[in-house]
């Protein structure tokens, strides 16, 4: 008689609710995050750390965004937002925004625009 | 392992590194996943969210069994534009009715290119519609397909309802250059409007 097996659906809807812990979206600050928002790790790492959580780690030694993360973890927007939440109140990652060209107040940004257009020149 | 950049917190190799958002929208197949493959760096890919986004905010359980999901894709690329600044580009759902999903997509983003489809303009008046609607500024490219046929483009602008400040470009999607051109019109139109803004105040 073979052994008992766990089921396995590691694409599925069980192994968000596991990673997530049930949970369906970020709380706090994560909340705000965007698909273009980059996320930059603080420190390696520390050994016994969850699989998804290192990984993220790893990958994010030089600046990743969002979008990319989830495209290579293979994880949707909602999820992944939920295990960045995580990181970011224990300090082990840090997250920048996008750069609108509009700051709040400040009106535009025109030193921004021409950044982006000299760069584009060079494409 | 390498923990190459781990002992040198705030380096500056990655340490001041940001970035800015273009969209790309469009009806659909008008070009939008061809114009983001043509002028990225990296191999484009694509990021999913699920219909229980729409939930979110009623604490449901994502995990209930049986539950039918849609998942709507968003294809993407990115530009190096300098050793800190990366531009990308995200190309919008082909399925407007899912746009919702995406209330916060074009929040920071500097601005949209809107492809339109010369053979079939009525495809894109729904993506016009959102710019106008979600106060994103943008400029209108023209993917000029082998068989499209020759529009004035006034007659376009015309047909279409777009004012005569906002430019109307023509590319081909398939072509780095071209797209990047097209990009470049949308950036150039940003500072226009953002001179005249300063000029006005």
């Amino acid at each position: 008689m073979s052994a008992p097996r766990r089921p396995t659906d590691p694409s599925g809807l069980e192994r968000y609710y596991v990673l997530t812990k049930g949970r369906s979206g970020p709380g706090g600050s994560a909340s705000s995050l965007d698909v273009a928002t980059l996320i930059v790790s603080r420190a390696a790492p520390a050994p016994g750390t969850q699989h998804e959580y290192a990984e993220i780690l790893r990958r994010c030694r030089d600046p990743l965004s969002v979008a990319e993360l989830g495209a290579h973890l293979g994880l949707p927007f909602n999820i992944l937002a939920v295990l960045l939440a995580d990181l970011l109140q224990a300090g082990h990652v840090e997250a920048r925004d996008p750069i609108p060209a509009h700051d709040a107040g400040r009106g535009p940004d025109l030193a921004l625009l021409e950044e982006v257009l000299s760069g584009l020149e060079r494409l | 392992m390498d923990l190459k950049g781990f002992d040198r917190p705030g380096a500056p190799a990655s340490g001041d590194t940001r970035s800015v958002k273009v969209m790309i929208a469009g009806g659909f197949g008008t070009g939008k996943t061809t114009l983001v493959r043509s002028v990225s760096d990296i191999k484009p890919l694509t990021t999913e969210e699920t219909l229980t986004q729409a939930s979110a905010g009623d604490d449901h359980l994502i995990g209930v069994a049986e539950k039918t999901e849609t998942t709507v894709s968003l294809d993407f690329g990115k530009i190096s534009l300098n050793d800190s600044l990366m531009l990308y580009l995200f190309g919008t759902p082909g399925q407007e009715r899912f746009w919702f999903l995406w209330n916060g997509l074009f929040k920071g983003a500097l601005g949209a290119v809107v492809l339109v489809d010369t053979r079939r303009l009525a495809s894109s008046f729904r993506a016009i519609e959102e710019m106008e609607r979600q106060n994103v500024p943008f400029v209108v490219a023209l993917n000029v397909f082998p068989d499209s046929r020759q529009f004035p483009v006034e007659e376009i602008r015309d047909a279409l309802d777009i004012p005569p400040h906002i430019p109307i470009v023509a590319c081909d999607a398939r072509d780095r250059a071209s797209s990047r051109d097209v990009l470049v019109a949308l950036i150039r139109h940003l500072k226009d409007s953002s001179a005249a803004a300063l000029e006005s105040r």
